[in-house]
């Protein structure tokens, strides 16, 4: 075993192709006919007819546009495409696939690393990951990759060609996963398919965590969101909603009485930061949580119909810019306000949203004011906002993350008067299971801390995604979730060896 | 499910919820969803039974939702229960202790009253109502208390006048109670409040602030306690009496009001017209 690996490292050394066989080329145009095709866009709502609904703002490609998309691919004998991709997905292997149409393989071939291709290829930050490494971007735009992607998602569901990928011999024993969202799915989906009995335990009363909560209709359809759930549901898993673990049952519990031999714990991050200024807790002051959980999750926008209501005012001001920011003020838009503002201490090259979110908000119609910090909110004298109080700021040094620290100007405060306000300025860790299960070591921030395999402090627990990392990705879950499956497998398999070892010898011990 | 009506508008349900039943404390609440479409709303555990798998919980009608559940009949299912949520009451052995529930607010403070009991305190329980009608528990607060005051603001019933007179009668015919619980609407909590602020009698309260998802996620629930923001579904939902701003959680529960007052009557209006019970 060791001299074959001695002998691998070595020829890894001569040639770093020598581990993987050459891609064989499959598009027929010549690589500077594919350089002469400029990358296609998405149909998309009209900006004016989007903001008086919640439905999806890209129509993504037909069949037609991924087609044509795919033979901008140069087919990269080194993709750095898919180095990019936190879970490394085979983008050059799903592109010629697409290319020659079996849409079935593509799909299949994105799933062998992702099984979330249809949630991914809409919220993924592509142009932060793939299309930022994409060759063809050197010159021009790079290749629609996510959009790509979306479609093979969205064909195969409208086609209904989806079939489960094969699931191995059951091996009997059980993993508690606490959380639906994207990364608590994909580790149910991962040790199922190993042959692990998988359960979610999910607090809300659907499965999909912030993919249901958080993220609006318009960007990411709760269909989507449902149809995605499906297919995990179709390799066996179970999910149970309306537990809270940590409330309704603990995580000891799950490891002990009830027999779970690990526990992934995806809680997420969706604990809402205010900012400690003065007026916070006036009516017409949400968190963004609130705001969007009462649209996305209860449908508040479909009151009375649905019977969780939001009220928005004439004037919308968030504070904030992130994408949570980015989807409370489009969100806020569609509820019918005559202004929808965004307020962000710095400017629009230090905001955290991703560029094509801010690039949709602002063909909304959506008022940026930069460089601007809230300071109170007053109330009029039934406890309702009527103002927010702000001061201007100028960039200084740039900060530890290399981000230019704001500074307040002196004199330079002014009143914006509205009737409600949005505080979207970021989430902390929900902190329910950290406090009820003893041992389980946390950061200052409450987050739970794990090695780069995803363990905590405590043996056959496991965790990932916000919950460790604070805020991050979608992406980012589903790459912390297959880390973790990895390790909760060998984890799992070590416990099966030592078992059936133990077996053997008391079973030549019962025989002498 | 099992129902009873308990007054007019009040109904005691009877819920099959094993894992919330076998978790649950005093001062624990679940989080409701009746209808498909429905919202989600906070109800406080009254009672459970472990062994059966079954919550208590007792309902007032006031919105359309509270009416939903108050009119399901027995068999029926609500769509969702999830807890126990909140933490639970103090309990221990403080001495004498003032157990105070004025309205529906007597459903949450009888099973910290059973539990206070058990600890070994000597209570002393005050309940009130608008009239005799809306009294609930009167039999179930008698057992659980070394003595019981009744009042109703029209006399119809027990004493006429407010939870606050008694009390106030209390302290000064029994002398300082070691603690005292009030639970029921925030303009008679705040009234609590003040009257063992100035004689320092530790009090405490449950809020019922607008909340949603239960877990500390939404922040709807923040009120401000000791000039701290506070969520109470996980913090709480009880605090110490003289650190809550009454004032601010009032308006604050005004918030949804209108939309309220409009779901509200849009349902009545649908279901009087479609409904045939009373023919």
């Amino acid at each position: 075993m060791s001299g074959n690996g001695q002998q691998k490292k070595e020829a890894d050394k001569k040639s770093p192709d020598a581990k993987a066989p050459k891609r064989q080329k499959v598009i027929a145009l010549k690589p500077k006919e594919r350089m002469k095709i400029p990358r296609h866009l998405p149909n998309e709502q009209d900006p004016m007819e989007r903001i008086t609904n919640f439905c999806e703002v890209s129509n993504g490609f037909n069949i037609d546009k991924a087609i044509a998309e795919a033979n901008r691919c140069l087919e990269c004998n080194d993709p750095v495409c898919m180095k990019a991709c936190p879970v490394n997905v085979d983008i050059p292997a799903f592109i010629q696939l697409l290319y020659q149409g079996d849409y079935a393989g593509a799909i299949r071939k994105i799933r062998e690393s992702n099984y979330l291709p249809a949630i991914c290829g809409r919220v993924c930050p592509q142009e932060n990951l793939c299309e930022n490494s994409c060759i063809v971007g050197k010159k021009l735009e790079p290749l629609a990759i996510g959009k790509m992607e979306r479609f093979l998602a969205d064909y195969e569901a409208n086609n209904g060609t989806f079939t489960p990928p094969p699931v191995a011999a059951p091996k009997g024993q059980k993993v508690a996963v606490v959380g639906s969202g994207p990364g608590g799915l994909t580790v149910a989906a991962e040790l199922a398919q190993m042959g692990y009995g998988v359960t979610i335990f999910e607090a809300l009363h659907e499965a999909g965590g912030v993919l249901k909560y958080g993220i609006p209709e318009f960007r990411l359809p709760k269909k989507i969101v449902d149809e995605e759930v499906e297919r995990v549901k179709a390799l066996g898993v179970k999910i149970e909603t309306n537990v809270i673990i940590g409330r309704t049952l603990t995580i000891d519990e799950l490891l002990g009485e009830m027999g779970y031999g690990a526990v992934y714990i995806g809680t997420g991050a969706g604990s809402p930061r205010f900012l400690n200024i003065p007026g916070e807790n006036l009516s017409g002051v949400y968190s963004a949580s609130e705001l969007l959980t009462r649209i996305n999750l209860m449908k508040a926008y479909k009151f009375p119909e649905f019977d969780t209501p939001m009220k928005i005012g004439r004037k919308v001001v968030v504070l904030g810019g992130g994408d949570v920011a980015m989807d409370a003020v489009r969100t806020s838009k569609r509820l019918g306000p005559e202004k929808a503002l965004l307020l962000y201490r710095r400017s629009r090259e230090e905001m955290p949203a991703r560029l094509e979110e801010v690039h949709h908000a602002e063909e909304e119609g959506i008022e940026f004011h930069f460089l601007t910090n809230p300071l109170a909110i007053h109330g009029d004298e039934n406890g309702w906002v009527k103002a927010i109080e702000c001061q201007k700021m100028r960039l200084g040094e740039p900060d530890e993350k290399g981000r230019r620290r704001p500074i307040p100007i002196e004199g330079s405060n002014f009143t914006i008067e509205t009737d409600t306000v949005v505080v979207a300025i970021g989430q902390s860790p929900n902190p329910i299971v950290q406090q009820t299960t003893p041992g389980l070591e946390t950061t200052k921030w409450g987050t739970i801390v794990v090695d780069e395999s995803g363990a905590t402090s405590r043996p056959g627990i496991y965790a990932g995604g916000d919950i460790s990392r604070g805020g991050a990705t979608v992406i980012q879950a589903v790459a912390d979730g297959k880390s973790a499956s990895r390790s909760i497998d060998a984890y799992l398999t070590k416990i099966r060896s030592e078992k059936a070892g133990s077996e053997k010898s008391a079973s030549k011990q019962s025989a002498t | 499910m099992k129902t009873e009506i308990l007054a007019p508008t009040i109904t005691k349900l009877t819920v099959e919820a094993p894992l919330v039943a076998r978790k649950r404390k005093a001062g624990n609440f679940v989080i409701v969803r009746a209808t498909p479409n429905g919202e989600r709303i906070p109800l406080t555990i009254v009672d459970s039974d472990p062994d059966k798998g079954t919550i208590v919980i007792i309902v007032q009608a006031i919105g359309k939702t509270t009416h939903i559940i108050t009119e399901m009949m027995e068999g029926e299912f609500l769509m969702d229960v999830v807890g126990p949520l909140g933490e639970p009451t103090p309990v221990s052995d403080f001495g004498t202790v003032v157990c105070i529930g004025g309205g529906v607010g007597t459903a949450v403070i009888y099973p910290i009253a059973k539990a206070l009991k058990e600890a070994g305190n000597r209570v002393v329980s005050i309940i009130g109502a608008r009239n005799r009608d809306l009294v609930i528990l009167e039999d179930e607060m008698a057992a659980v208390s070394d003595e019981l005051i009744v009042t109703t603001d029209d006399g119809s019933h027990g004493k006429k006048g407010f939870v606050t007179d008694a009390l106030q009668e209390v302290i000064t015919g029994q002398g300082k109670p070691d603690a005292v619980y009030a639970i029921g609407p925030l303009p008679m909590m705040r009234a609590v409040a003040n009257v063992t602020r100035e004689p320092e009698i530790r009090t405490w309260v449950s809020l019922n602030p607008i909340m949603m998802d239960g877990t500390g996620m939404c922040g709807a629930c923040r009120v401000t306690v000791g000039n701290e923001m506070k969520f109470a579904c996980v913090d709480g939902p009880e605090f110490d009496a003289h650190e809550v701003n009454f004032d601010e959680l009032i308006a604050r529960n005004r918030t949804y009001a209108g939309p309220e007052q409009e779901a509200f009557s849009a349902w009545k209006n649908r279901t009087e017209t479609t409904d045939c019970k009373h023919l």
